[in-house]
């Protein structure tokens, strides 16, 4: 057993206070921040970005030190297994680093980042055995590769002699696990280890750190922003805002009865997957301000409830018909196709005036590459879109130009989808301008000024530059620029992915009034089933390159009719304590959609099981 | 990697190929090596340098001339010099281990300084420290060569008498040649070690060998430096070209007997088939060291193995 008694507190942090260094003073990033941690149990620390979560649980081993960090006030109290408590704040750097992946290890958000590209993930694992265990490199290497079965990765004696780049991201953080395991830890930090991750390879990892935990005894820290993930790993929580605690509980205190108003808010913008049973419709988040120490206004509960009937049945909007769409990935020397990535593979669906259609897939499934093909970004191989009735290959020049007004597209990353040289004023006049839908001057002008009071941005922003924007204002900005040419169609490519909880709800319900008052069409490209809960008409789930359920929200959500769709809405962590649900130790891959030129993918039928509630009649198969 | 390989090889091969006709062209424009090698005496007829010229089959056409070459240099004969009729694979022979010697000698040099230079301004980014070594990177890159390698010899050899001021004799007499070749690269070296420790320094894997608790050396020269390794050994493959350049006048400051100096000798002599003979096998030197570093990348990141 790696942990002592049960109950006796393992950490004691102790008034914490973390400033950066900076020209105008230093900057303080967590802010007296106290709890304790006792063992093994699981402290889920939860916040928004900037909350100072991370950067507490880095400070705990003293990597903040070489981020340019200081820690003016506070302690941090550990008790190793042995001795009395050592204060990790003061301590000198040989003991911290005995300690580091010793006595407390950590795993990371990106297993992608995470492990060094040129070292074999044995080697890796084996270096912190090597290095506080004393054993020598043989045996470190036989517990190495003991370690990699144990998290219950496949065929552990040929990967461990593997390159990081060879493994898949959930295999890496399996690999980061059994790392952070290797010297059995008294306490084990984890930094958001599965949000990078597809949503069945989360409830895969979950569930693997928790049986280890049970195993090992291990006191857990878990860093997420993920109120699902915190309900269904924590015993206790504590809930930080710009470097402050603002509450503390256990799970069951803290989900059943908050009592700060931003952990209520936060709460209120989760969206919880089963929450919609029985609404035909999509419907607003219920948003409550976040001001502090203030109820929320009785409206924004009431606004909670508007839902919408915005679709209109006459002639469908946009109409894809056997669209297929397949990347070279290898040659033979002679330049011919050897395998190929089946992006897209013979899909069919159609969008109304008004409607929201969801593309739901894991990584790979080819919802993002429809999205691009629909937004002329890329050309299809085989297959026909037609827009308002209108072959996109039948288009002259000047047809297809116009439709790339009719359609817009918004990014995953309001950062990267900005120019940062040029004023927001200009980002929204643009599109105006190129398409001429607005005379230059003071006609342009207030057209600008109009689309950022649409988004809820003030006016007097036009002047200023992204960098001077949070990330959720961006995204209203990237949203005001797709309006400012009166599309009929928007593509949301996980438009909201990268946004924080209670952000990614206002953008969310900012997205739905838009289509309330234009009658937009809507087709919202995401990973994540409970968003699309909430703001979809209809759903149609991607696996491999395929359709293989589409149907209306109710129907996807309430009567799952192909396994996939189950095990993916299976997978999605529940936001209540209370409704943990035991899943077995599975260790399934998305397999890869690339197969040889010889070797094409059956395409599966889609039968209707009931009306407009289609259901492939059999599992897409990988290829071999 | 086989097949990248043989498409760098067959790359490589073209490469020489074109050298060749290049140089065979542009050591025509240089001159009338007649003139030069009766010394523009008076009592010269332009019957003898007619006579000279045929001697020496100047008179053929240039497609003559060049696939004669050729078939020397696919028999491993680059044909006699005119200055003395010495066969130039025999000139080459003698020269070419002096300036592979003070090339790898300059190289060595380079890294030796660039890499702990480098690394020390990457982890002290902002400081005195690093803005010595970025100032000092930067005189050092606006040295020209022979002005660099005089300031050597004043003060290593006239003024302290330490080293011997040119000349090929022992290991001793190869430092100042060395330092100064490899010192004009060091300059641009730091910066791309400093640059490339940088990104690699802020990588979550360098965080997380800390959180193992190793010890920041091994972070930084085990973890990092490996990663940082493969840009810097892209350079030193671009620098190569220029150091053997460099070479050419360091050489002759130094009165080392090697390709430079051939090299020196035969453009001043209009001596085509030595110059010739001596830039082809630079070609194929230079060539030959990039395609030694594409396989070195293949060694230092397995991402390149197994594409």
């Amino acid at each position: 057993m790696a942990s002592g008694v049960t109950g006796e507190t393992i950490l004691s942090v102790e008034d914490l206070t973390v400033e950066f260094p900076a020209p105008q003073g230093a900057v303080r990033v967590v802010d007296g921040l106290s709890f304790d941690l006792v063992a093994g149990k699981t402290l889920a620390v939860v916040g928004e970005s900037g909350s100072g979560k991370s950067i507490t649980a880095l400070s705990i081993l003293r990597l903040t030190d070489h981020l340019g960090a200081r820690i003016p006030a506070g302690r941090l109290l550990f008790r190793r297994s042995a001795g009395g408590p050592i204060d990790l704040t003061r301590a000198d750097d040989a003991t911290i680093r005995t300690i580091r992946g010793n006595d407390i290890a950590m795993i990371f958000q990106e297993p992608m980042t995470s492990l060094n590209p040129v070292f074999t993930v044995g080697d890796q694992i084996a270096e912190a055995i090597v290095l506080h265990q004393g054993v020598d490199r043989r045996e470190a290497r036989a517990r190495a590769q003991a370690l990699c079965e144990k998290v219950r990765l496949p065929d552990a004696a040929r990967l461990i002699d593997r390159h990081p780049h060879q493994l898949s991201g959930g295999m890496r953080q399996r690999v980061m696990i059994a790392m952070a395991l290797s010297c059995q830890p008294r306490l084990l930090i984890a930094d958001e280890p599965t949000t990078a991750l597809d949503v069945t390879i989360q409830a895969q990892i979950l569930a693997t750190i928790r049986e280890l935990q049970a195993e090992f005894g291990t006191t857990v820290i878990f860093i997420t922003h993920d109120m699902g993930v915190v309900a269904e790993m924590a015993d206790d929580v504590v809930v930080m805002r710009r470097g402050r605690k603002v509450e503390q509980g256990s799970v069951a205190e803290v989900f059943d009865a908050p009592k700060h108003p931003y952990t209520k808010a936060l709460l209120a913008a989760v969206p919880k997957l089963g929450s919609m049973t029985g609404t035909a419709l999509p419907a607003l988040f219920p948003v409550l301000a976040v001001t502090e120490g203030l109820e929320p206004p009785p409206a924004a509960i009431a606004k909670a409830q508007a839902v919408h009937d915005t679709v209109s049945h006459e002639a469908p909007l946009l109409e894809v018909e056997g669209l297929t769409t397949r990347f070279t990935v290898e040659r033979t020397v002679f330049g011919r196709p050897l395998r190929r990535v089946h992006a897209v593979e013979g899909v069919d669906f159609s969008l109304w005036p008004g409607e929201t259609l969801a593309l739901v897939g894991e990584s790979g499934s080819g919802k993002s590459t429809i999205g691009k093909t629909v937004q002329q970004l890329l050309t299809p191989d085989a297959g026909c879109i037609r827009f308002e009735g209108r072959d996109y290959a039948a288009m002259s020049a000047a047809g297809k130009r116009r439709l790339k007004r009719e359609i817009q597209y918004i990014f995953q990353d309001p950062f990267a989808s900005l120019d940062p040289r040029k004023t927001i004023g200009y980002s929204l006049a643009e599109p105006m301008l190129h398409h001429g839908v607005v005379a230059r001057g003071a006609a342009a002008r207030d057209r600008v000024a109009e689309l950022l009071r649409q988004v809820g941005l003030d006016r007097a922003h036009v002047d200023r530059y992204p960098h001077e924007f949070s990330g959720g204002q961006r995204q209203r900005v990237c949203i005001a620029r797709a309006l400012s040419v009166d599309p009929k169609l928007i593509i949301a490519d996980e438009s909201v992915a990268s946004l924080d909880v209670s952000i990614r709800a206002q953008i969310i319900n900012l997205l739905m009034e838009l289509q309330q008052r234009r009658g937009l069409a809507y087709l919202f490209i995401t990973h994540d089933m409970a968003v699309v809960e909430r703001v979809s008409h209809r759903v149609a789930v991607m696996y491999l390159g395929q359709i293989v359920e589409i149907g209306s929200r109710a129907q996807v959500f309430e009567t799952p009719y192909h396994p996939y769709t189950k095990k993916l809405i299976a997978a999605v962590p529940v936001p209540d304590p209370h409704r943990r649900v035991e899943r077995g130790l599975v260790t399934g891959e998305i397999p890869s959609p690339i197969r040889r030129v010889d070797d094409p993918p059956r395409r599966a039928r889609l039968v209707e099981v009931a009306p407009g509630h289609l259901v492939a009649d059999a599992e897409v198969s990988a290829a071999a | 990697m086989a097949l990248f390989l043989t498409k760098r090889f067959l790359q490589a091969l073209f490469v020489v190929f074109a050298v060749t006709l290049l140089v065979a062209w542009a050591v025509r424009l240089s001159g009338d090596p007649a003139i030069m090698l009766t010394g523009g005496a008076g009592s010269v007829t332009e019957q003898d340098l007619v006579n000279i010229r045929n001697a020496l089959g100047l008179n053929r056409p240039f497609h003559e001339q060049y696939l004669g070459f050729l078939y020397g240099l696919l028999h491993g004969d680059l044909g006699n010099s005119f200055v003395g009729g010495t066969p130039v694979t025999q000139l080459v022979a003698k020269a070419l281990p002096a300036t592979l010697m003070l090339a790898a000698a300059a190289i060595f040099v380079s890294i030796a300084l660039a890499v702990p230079l480098g690394i020390r301004a990457a982890i002290k980014r902002g400081s005195a420290e690093d803005q010595a070594i970025r100032i000092a990177s930067l005189a050092g890159l606006s040295f020209p060569n022979f002005w660099l390698a005089l300031m050597m010899v004043l003060v290593f050899s006239i003024l302290l008498k330490w080293l011997p001021p040119s000349g090929f004799d022992g290991p001793v007499s190869l430092i100042l040649p060395a330092v100064t070749a490899g010192v004009i690269n060091t300059a641009a070296n730091v910066r791309l070690v400093r640059t490339s420790m940088l990104e690699t320094l802020s990588a979550q894997y360098i965080m997380v060998a800390r959180a193992k608790g190793l010890a920041e050396r091994v972070v930084l020269y085990k973890h990092a430096l490996r990663n940082s390794a493969i840009p810097l050994v892209t350079y030193v493959g671009i620098q190569f070209g220029n150091l053997v350049a460099g070479l050419v006048v360091i050489e002759r400051v130094f009165n080392w007997p090697g390709m430079g100096s051939l090299a020196f000798d035969a453009v001043a002599g209009r001596d085509y088939p030595v110059l010739q003979g001596v830039v082809t096998v630079f070609a194929i030197l230079i060539v030959s060291v990039n395609l030694l570093i594409d396989i070195l990348y293949g060694l230092l990141d397995p991402r390149i193995r197994t594409e």
